[in-house]
């Protein structure tokens, strides 16, 4: 394999976290819900699809369990905001303060467990061919089944009608109700599977990309696939851009003092957080941009008179 | 039939004074829960946790130590909250006033003069607030959303930090280790209660709750933070200029939580690490919420949730259970509290309520 | 044919005894309404009468807490709008169901249940369009369009599910009398083909004109039925209002003095993507007159009037002058120093902060008067009196100064809103839609407040979308269209036809009615 080639299957690894998380967060977001919870239920999916995978032997089922735990996570922070009507803020926080913690707690048994790291799909001789074969075959299922999601989330907000319908709900929940969309059940829905989506992009990280447990592994992958969302104007094709431009700076990062760059291994360690920044930035000063992209009843609360 | 939510006509005031209350009680509930099912005494755990740390004076001195920079970045968080600008980079502002604040004690290292804390003190507050007035900017000026970019600066300050004690400031005299040199003595805050390591930041700590509490009770920029949080359209018919509130409240937030950051590092820590904080900066944005973000609310979840950390060290040594049950405490609590704090607003009712007759509203 | 009818067999909708209660308030107290096959049939009341809570029932956007709804003979349960449409009830919303952000065939395809193609959907959209003179375009972005165009929308997609009863909620309050009229062929259309039309309104003589059977409502009771027709506007209103009304006391509107506010050929972005710019607005309001600006919602009141205030500063600062001098860069506290008092279109959470006591919200833009504060702190005793002045002074009814803002009725928050303003002694004062929502009485008064406040010598602007009140208290009228402000004319000179082709943008540079296109 040669440097360039490389350098892009490490890219793509890298990104495959954030893609999944900004999709699920994306789709919530889209409902009219911002859930800050994102940190918290990867972590907690991380956690959770390693312990599982070390118990059974199986990554797959591990996987499936880090999504059920983070999607579990997200379901109590849909009873709180959705059905008790707290700010949503604060309980996003609240729900990476508890998914910090409570990973932390499961994972103590799990420090320094070896786990087999998820199996490539290589073709034989196929895979082989310079540049394109390891670029375009060889990965994990987990990163071509990203590129599914990216395709099947698009088209269900801009191509079915139940997109469009979450997309109403988004737009303005007291026009959907007085329709008659079941505009909180709606939301609940979209909720569970930005926790899912989550739970699947931790679950990468502790199966797939550094098969291990570390406490505090996301480190911030979570908060980079909340301003994702933002960079990419709640348009899933840009999220995918914007996921391999950030792999692309983790390499960065990662490979820095490999090219020679005379730069302490913490300066580099910060550009993922300063690039975040620099996007937010750029994106956010087009207000226009993001006012008509932006779900307009995202965040605030919704308690239909009954 | 199912619970429904019914809206009061207002808020009720004595659901603002019972739902910590409550939260506190179910967070309990749940925690004996919690040990029953990891196999531990529950009686026994909730004592070690929650007892035990305070039972002695040493205890007690420890618990204000934990509580006031919890206290000091709460009441500048709570601030900012009622302003609705969600500053979550405390974490970021308290270390660099810890490395500010440390940067000058290491700086007049072998000076002696009583100068030296007055000046790490600034240093701390222009650090922090430094590290506020960033995402102040690019929220005024970008629109950029403060919640990313403060949290974003937060593991940049913690990464510069390392860097820091790794290299340029790594003691000279020391083995390898990556720290800095010890604080002189003038460099130390002074303790005020023997055998202790209780310093004058808790009494600072103290006025500063007093001052945040003049503020949002008495003052006008209490007035207009308070607006602004509630009604921005209404803040702005009253010629309140919001972006002028975003920055006052991130630079004050930032000052206060770099305070703190230089109280830790001249008090209990007494050098810099890699690490300076337990997560003080998360936790506080927990002290503010259970303190209703008043100032006096503040100072009693501050202590609280300084309780839970000595019970989680306690917990550690003693029945050999993990540190992080601390933050799923934490954040129990917090999850308890916003669940709760709906009673505020409204009723639960299990059946339809007969007719009240009242002047009709709202066709 | 009878009017009202009452041969429940042959009735599409019958209404028995429908209670709705929500908390402090009965909305509906055993309120029964027949409707007949292809009647037009009014429901008639005051803002609060319970109108809005019957027809959210029968569209199943509310249930009744008791009560009988029988369809075409049969008892039903209506339990969401879902099943409403399914049985043939359509409704058009007085606040538009509309999403800004969506097409107009995206929009009309989340209101009809069936699932058309999108392709199908265009051309039945063009069809219905065509048949009742509704021209709509598909593929346009909601946020793009008129007040009006928007209500066709609405209607469109109502009329693709062919309902068999079609509810309109205050229709024409977003619409040119013009506009209005073209409305009122395309109800009798339908009305001809056998479409039973349940019309809301509080307005008498288009319900006059329009309707042939009307139920009247008075806090939550059906206090009357009547045929229309053969009624006057003032026995409708004293049915619906239950007393004489007041109105209002003219004073010598002829001793205007000088210009004490100007605006000169004011242009302004809006801040908002879906508002209106302001287009070369030039207004002047002298001392002891009112000035009205009239105009359909949606046609850039919200920008002037953040311009007049100050929430939005103008490129030029002598765009904007008070006296002579400019202040168009000055905020609205250096503008409320100069004497510039404001009642804004919002009363809950622009006028005051519902969470807060009167208290605070008579300090919220009195602050610089009063003595209320001092050295940077807050003077509670003063804040107090000043509520307590204001609740006294203008009856508003509340507990006290204590009381939450949020707990007042709507009515009497805008008195407090205008009580709080004109005891601030205003030079100039300008209010928007004074007297929306509020009910007949305190309508009555807050009018009568302004006139005494112009008569007294101050300079008052009232930009209201309700053209009745503007013919009562201004002295000249303008009537801003998208953005444009036509010049001002005297009242007394004016007709209702002509400030409806004003208000239909039929001015010319000059800001002069057009009447060659008057149609």
């Amino acid at each position: 394999m040669d440097t360039a080639a490389a350098v892009i299957v490490s890219m793509m690894a890298a990104a495959t976290p954030l893609l999944y998380a900004a999709l699920g967060e994306l789709v919530t977001e889209k409902s009219g819900v911002l859930n800050l919870g994102v940190e918290g239920m990867m972590i907690t999916g991380a956690v959770t699809a390693f312990a599982t995978a070390t118990i059974t032997g199986s990554s797959a089922i591990g996987i499936v369990a880090g999504a059920t735990a983070a999607m579990a996570l997200s379901l109590i922070f849909a009873v709180l905001t959705l059905s008790l009507v707290a700010n949503q803020v604060a309980t996003g926080l609240a729900l990476t303060i508890f998914g910090i913690g409570l990973s932390a707690l499961i994972g103590q048994g799990y420090v320094g467990t070896p786990l087999d790291a998820l199996p490539k799909l290589d073709i034989p001789g196929v895979s082989d061919i310079v540049f394109i074969g390891p670029v375009l075959f060889g990965h994990d299922f987990l990163i071509y089944f990203s590129f599914v999601m990216v395709g099947a989330v698009a088209w269900f907000l801009y191509r079915t009608r139940a997109g469009l319908v979450l997309r109403a709900v988004g737009e303005s929940h007291d026009a959907a109700h007085a329709i008659g969309y079941p505009v909180i059940g709606i939301r609940y829905l979209a909720v569970a599977f930005g926790g899912a989506m989550a739970g699947v992009g931790g679950a990468y990280l502790s199966v797939a990309y550094t098969p291990m447990w570390i406490e505090n592994m996301t480190a911030g992958r979570g908060w980079i696939a909340l301003a994702l969302v933002v960079f990419a104007t709640w348009r899933p094709g840009r999220v995918l851009l914007g996921a391999y431009l950030f792999g692309g700076v983790t390499i960065l990062q990662l490979h820095g003092q490999g090219f020679g760059l005379g730069v302490a291994s913490q300066i580099l360690s910060m550009l993922p957080y300063l690039a975040t920044i620099l996007v937010l930035v750029l994106i956010s000063s087009d207000r226009a941009l993001i006012r008509l992209n932006a779900p307009a009843d995202i965040g605030r609360v919704f308690r239909p008179a009954s | 039939m199912l619970p429904r939510l019914e809206p009061r006509s207002g808020v009720s005031a004595a659901m603002m004074l019972l739902t910590p209350a409550i939260a506190v009680g179910l967070t309990l509930i749940a925690g004996v829960i919690m040990f029953a099912a990891l196999g531990f005494d529950p009686g026994r755990a909730l004592y070690t946790f929650f007892v035990k740390p305070v039972s002695t004076l040493y205890g007690v001195s420890e618990l204000l130590v934990k509580a006031t920079p919890l206290a000091v970045i709460g009441i500048g968080l709570a601030l900012g909250f009622r302003a609705n600008v969600w500053n979550i980079g405390a974490e970021g502002q308290f270390t660099l006033g810890a490395i500010c604040g440390g940067g000058v004690a290491l700086a007049f290292h072998g000076v002696e003069s009583w100068l030296v804390l007055p000046a790490m003190a600034v240093a701390g507050i222009l650090g922090g607030l430094a590290w506020g007035a960033i995402p102040a900017f690019l929220r005024v000026r970008f629109n950029a959303n403060e919640i990313l970019t403060s949290l974003m600066l937060t593991y940049v300050a913690t990464l510069l930090l390392s860097y820091l004690v790794h290299g340029p400031w790594r003691d000279p005299e020391g083995l390898n280790f990556p720290e800095s040199r010890m604080f002189e003595d003038s460099a130390l805050l002074p303790v005020i209660l023997d055998e202790t390591r209780l310093s004058i930041a808790a009494p600072i700590a103290l006025l500063i709750v007093l001052a945040g509490w003049v503020v949002l009770s008495r003052a006008f920029l209490g007035f207009q933070i308070k607006v602004v949080g509630q009604s921005p359209a209404a803040a702005s018919y009253a010629g309140f200029s919001e972006k002028r509130l975003i920055w006052t409240v991130l630079c004050v937030s930032g000052a206060l939580a770099g305070l703190a950051g230089m109280f830790e590092v001249s008090g209990p820590i007494g050098q810099l690490h890699p690490v300076v904080s337990p997560g003080y900066g998360f936790t506080a944005i927990i002290v503010a919420f259970l303190g209703r973000l008043h100032p006096v609310g503040v100072l009693f979840a501050a202590l609280l949730i300084a309780l839970s950390y000595l019970g989680g060290e306690l917990a550690q040594i003693e029945l050999k259970l993990p540190l992080a049950l601390t933050g799923v405490f934490q954040g129990m609590l917090l999850f308890f509290l916003l669940g709760t704090d709906v009673l505020i607003r409204y009723r639960i009712r299990f059946r339809r309520r007969g007719a009240r007759i009242a002047l009709p509203q709202g066709g | 044919m009878a009017a009202v009818a009452s041969d429940d067999a042959t009735a599409r909708l019958a209404l028995t005894d429908i209670c709705k209660t929500f908390p402090g308030v009965v909305a509906n107290d055993r309120v029964s309404l027949t409707l007949r096959p292809g009647e037009i049939h009014a429901l008639l009341g005051e803002n609060g009468a319970g109108k809005s809570t019957l027809v959210k029932i029968v569209y199943g956007v509310l249930r009744a807490d008791s009560g009988e709804m029988r369809w075409n003979g049969q008892i039903v349960q209506v339990g969401s709008p879902a099943q409403a449409r399914r049985l043939g009830i359509g409704m058009v919303f007085q606040h538009f169901s509309l999403f800004d952000s969506l097409t107009v065939a995206e929009n009309i395809a989340l209101g009809i249940d069936e699932k058309v193609p999108m392709r199908d959907l265009t051309e039945r959209i063009g069809e219905v369009s065509a048949h009742y003179g509704l021209a709509l375009d598909p593929g346009r972005h909601v946020h793009t369009l008129s007040v009006g165009e928007r209500q066709r929308v609405e209607i469109v997609r109502c009329l693709l599910q062919n309902p068999s009863l079609l509810i309109m909620d205050e229709p024409t309050s977003v619409l040119t009398p013009q506009e209005a009229d073209r409305l009122f062929e395309t109800l009798r259309q339908l009305a001809a083909e056998g479409v039973t039309v349940l019309y809301i309104s509080h307005k008498l003589e288009e319900i006059r004109a329009l309707c042939e059977a009307a139920t009247v409502l008075r806090g939550g009771r059906v206090v009357a039925t009547c045929d229309p027709r053969t009624e006057t506007a003032r026995s409708l209103a004293q049915m619906m209002i239950g007393a004489e009304l007041a109105t209002p006391e003219r004073g010598g509107a002829d001793a205007a003095g000088n210009d004490r506010l100007t605006v000169r050929n004011l242009s302004l972005e809006s801040e908002h993507p879906f508002g209106t710019p302001i287009r070369n607005v030039s207004l002047s309001v002298r001392a002891g007159e009112i000035l009205g600006i009239a105009g359909v919602a949606g046609n850039g009141q919200p920008e002037l009037l953040a311009a007049l205030s100050g929430e939005t500063l103008c490129e030029d600062a002598d765009a904007i002058l008070l006296d002579g001098r400019p202040v168009g860069r000055l905020g609205p506290r250096a503008r409320r120093a100069r004497g510039v008092c404001v009642v804004p279109e919002e009363r809950m959470g622009q006028g005051t902060v519902p969470e807060m006591t009167l208290s605070e919200n008579g300090f919220l833009s009195a602050y610089l008067r009063s003595g209320m504060l001092r050295q940077g702190l807050l003077q509670v005793r003063a804040m107090s009196r000043f509520a307590s002045d204001i609740i006294q002074a203008y009856s508003v009814m509340a507990p006290g100064p204590a009381a939450a803002a949020g707990s007042l009725s709507g009515g009497n928050l805008q008195k407090f809103i205008i009580g709080r303003e004109i005891l601030q002694n205003p030079e100039i004062l300008i209010a928007a839609h004074p007297t929306w929502g509020v009910d007949a009485g305190a309508a009555a008064a807050i009018q009568q407040a302004l006139l005494d406040l112009a008569k007294a010598g101050a300079a008052v602007l009232v930009v209201s979308q309700d053209l009745d009140e503007l013919f009562a208290i201004s002295d000249r009228l303008a009537v801003i269209c998208e953005g444009r402000l036509s010049a001002s004319r005297l009242t007394r000179d004016t007709t209702v036809e002509q400030a409806g082709l004003l208000m239909g943008g039929m001015f010319d540079e000059a800001g002069e009615i057009v009447e060659t296109h008057a149609a």
